[in-house]
């Protein structure tokens, strides 16, 4: 039998290192806002001749926009994000690129003000947070008839922070390489992994549930450790399973759904491993009031033993 | 207990074939609902929200003139022949329009936004000795106002001359006959050019229209030299009224059709892989019950495709998605389900059993684990109702909702009739069918 549980302080020393990296990637790299929070013009050109990318970018310098983004997708179409077009401005930019590289259609075109970038900013803050505050209540409900609701609630919201922490991290790194800007997709992902972090954390506390009325032992630890192991295999398969698709989705249908597509492979593998490694290991920490042992080294105090 | 199975899995075959009816074909009236509702972003269309601005408007009365905006938004689009217009009004001064499928983006966005007054004016020649068109005025009871078609009836038509061709007529309403009998006297024998929303008005020659005034004009009037598709546009286009307040597009966002078309193409085959890898995992590593389970995620499938069809479920890439996101998320009850079983088994119980504790036992896991989900799918839903971006937000939110919530239903019910059939057979004892090591343990 594995001993998942003993190992604790090692799988928090990992989580650490990763949330430590994503926090430093967070604060120096930022998140750069998309058009959607930020305002802006986004325009997606389909043209009938091939045209080299930094052949667009330089026409477009020349034009005045030095500071575009541009994005090639899959199909060889172009998006190019700007400042706010007036629509003058966009059929002059779209003229005159028409004029230098042939014919070309406007695929799409989108356009938001700084009202409703605001707007829908402020939305997305609220909804994440309202996510998580319902989710902390919905946990600490589902484990009510245990001694001590509040513990398995609090674990879980650990758990759904680090998913969050990583997955935003980790794309943030992503995304500095890549020049990609966040979107509503973006935000729809992250609700995703937080729904999904906390899926899993719940398959893992049902089972300690479980095992806990069956008194399978009287030391906690022992119980959590046998949960987990019970759990192992589905954890795994689920995971593997969500990635599958979640892989299909950004192989095929590419840019539009990158963000998204992303956030959730990152949130899922995170997920994974708070669920199995974090969650419930400090449930143990948290039984045994081990809390003093993270920063001061305290001795280890005798376990309590129910 | 054997009659119920059956009496269960026959249901269960009737579900999936009544699911496929609604379905397919894709495109097919089925309860009142015609094909599967697609979003914008997958069918083409323009999706804008104007501002009013309504400082020119007396307190009191701004929702007055937001309705009449909207009533004349909507006459406009009755010109586009467009399918299924959305008109509305949000919040206190926004306007939001949607038109799906519409291709001519461009032409769809002038005829929303113009305020399309027609104007008459007179040329004069000005200080720097340019010649220069400007708005003719005349003074009625003290006041001076300049000729334009909000004197018109709303019943401009078009019709054919013998000796003008396409004429569109026009006629003034009591104050506009007194201001053009007032300036055709004035301006007897000299051009008066027409103007559409500041620009000089073309015929059908490519020339700017300013016809020479023959006569005092008092009742009605013709415009000659349009072709006649524009006189007709522009009939209706007056018939339908003038915007009494400005509007400023504060979000527009238009996709051509193709794109759209590309992206159900893309996604549909995303879907597809992911489903046949989900698949292959499931019979490789749970053999028979994974095969089975993967029989469930094809009867899955076609009763959520259905069901988006029936609520309707609006689909848009985001949505789609979230379809395929539930396929991962749609094997994880089995799995719960499978792995409890094989534990059970290990215990000592004989299959039979050990199936119904596996799906006994495996329950709270899935209904509480679920309901997580199911709390982030309503606070997304609540978020895409609350921005103008809704579509891919709500979208996404109901597809997820709807995929979990079938892929429980199909997981207990549907998986588990076709395992205790099995149990019944000459096959069950082959326990490798079940990847169970029984020595284990």
């Amino acid at each position: 039998m594995f001993d998942i549980v003993g190992k604790r302080f090692r799988f928090f020393l990992i989580s650490g290192a990763v949330i430590l990296i994503s926090i430093i990637s967070l604060l120096s790299f930022g998140l750069k806002m998309g058009i959607e929070f930020s305002s802006g013009s986004m325009i997606t050109l389909r043209f009938e001749q091939e045209v080299e990318q930094a052949d667009l970018k330089q026409e477009l310098a020349s034009l005045g926009y030095g500071n575009v983004i541009i994005q090639r997708t899959g199909e060889g179409n172009y998006i190019i994000r700007t400042e706010r077009l007036t629509s003058e401005d966009r059929l002059k930019l779209e003229a005159a690129l028409e004029a230098k590289f042939g014919k070309l259609t406007e695929a799409e075109f989108y356009s938001v003000s700084p009202m409703i970038a605001e707007e829908t900013t402020r939305n997305a803050g609220i909804a994440v947070l309202a996510a998580a505050i319902g989710i902390l209540f919905y946990v600490t409900w589902a484990f009510h008839r245990m001694p001590k609701p509040f513990h398995y609630g609090t674990c879980a919201i650990i758990a759904l922070i680090h998913d969050v922490l990583v997955a935003v991290g980790v794309f943030s790194i992503i995304s500095a390489i890549l020049n990609w800007e966040v979107n509503l997709m973006f935000i729809t992902g992250t609700l995703a992994v937080i729904g999904y972090s906390v899926n899993n954390t719940v398959v893992v506390f049902d089972r300690i549930r479980e095992n806990l009325t069956l008194n399978v032992s009287t030391d906690f630890e022992i119980v959590v450790n046998n949960s987990l192991v019970e759990t192992l295999g589905r954890s795994i398969n689920t995971s593997l399973t969500t990635l599958f698709v979640v892989l299909a989705l950004l192989l095929f249908v590419g840019v539009t759904i990158q963000n998204f597509a992303i956030v959730l492979i990152i949130g899922i593998i995170a997920g994974t491993f708070s669920s199995l490694f974090i969650a419930p290991t400090l449930l143990v920490v948290w039984e045994r009031g081990e809390w003093g042992r993270f920063i001061g080294r305290r001795p280890l105090p005798e376990a309590k033993g129910e | 207990m054997t009659r119920k199975n059956i009496l269960i899995l026959i249901l269960v075959l009737a579900l999936f074939a009544t699911s496929l009816w609604v379905l397919l074909p894709l495109e097919s009236e089925r309860f009142g609902r015609e094909g599967i509702r697609l979003g914008l972003d997958l069918k083409g269309g323009i999706h804008m929200v104007y501002e009013a601005d309504l400082s020119s408007i007396e307190p009191g009365k701004e929702a007055e003139a937001i309705d009449s905006a909207i009533a004349i938004i909507k006459k406009r689009v009755d010109i586009l022949g467009v399918t299924e217009p959305v008109i509305q009004k949000q919040g206190e001064n926004r306007i939001l329009v949607e038109l799906p499928g519409v291709s001519e983006a461009e032409k769809a966005k002038n005829l929303i936004g113009e305020t399309a007054l027609l104007e008459f004016r007179e040329r004069i020649i000005n200080e720097d000795g340019e010649e220069e068109w400007i708005p003719t005025t005349a003074t009625i009871d003290g006041e001076e106002k300049v000729l334009n078609s909000s004197y018109f009836r709303e019943n401009t038509r078009v019709g054919h001359d013998p000796y003008a061709g396409i004429v569109l007529f026009f006629e003034w309403n009591e104050e506009g006959s007194k201001l053009s009998e007032e300036i055709t006297r004035r301006l007897l024998h000299k051009p008066l050019g027409i103007f559409l929303s500041g620009e000089h008005l073309l015929g059908a020659d490519g020339q700017p229209i300013a016809p020479i005034v023959e006569a005092v004009i008092t009742t009605s009037g013709i415009i000659t030299g349009l072709t006649e598709s524009e006189a007709i546009e522009l009939s209706k286009l007056l018939n339908a009224g003038i915007i009494p307040i400005p509007l400023n597009p504060i979000y527009e966002q238009t996709i051509s059709p193709i794109l759209g078309a590309n992206f159900i193409d893309l996604s549909a085959r995303a879907g597809v892989i992911g489903i046949i890898l989900v698949m292959l995992f499931m019979i490789i590593y749970y053999r028979l019950p994974g095969l089975l389970a993967s029989l469930a995620l094809i009867f899955y499938g076609c009763l959520v495709l259905a069901l988006f069809k029936l609520i309707p479920v609006t689909l848009t890439l985001a949505g789609l998605g979230g379809f395929i996101l539930s396929v991962g998320l749609a094997v994880d009850a089995n799995v719960l389900i499978f792995e409890r079983m094989k534990e059970e088994f290990r215990t000592g119980r004989t299959l039979g059993a050990a199936v119904e504790a596996g799906f006994e036992r495996a329950w709270t896991a899935i209904r509480d684990s679920n309901i997580t989900t199911f709390i982030a799918c309503i606070i997304l839903y609540w978020l895409g109702s609350a921005i103008v971006q809704s579509a891919p937000v709500t979208s996404f939110a109901a597809t997820l909702f709807i995929g979990v919530a079938v892929s429980m239903f199909t997981a207990i019910v549907v998986t588990r009739t076709f395992l205790r059939l099995f149990v019944g057979t000459p096959l069950a004892p082959k326990i490798s069918l079940f990847s169970i090591y029984s020595g284990r343990k």
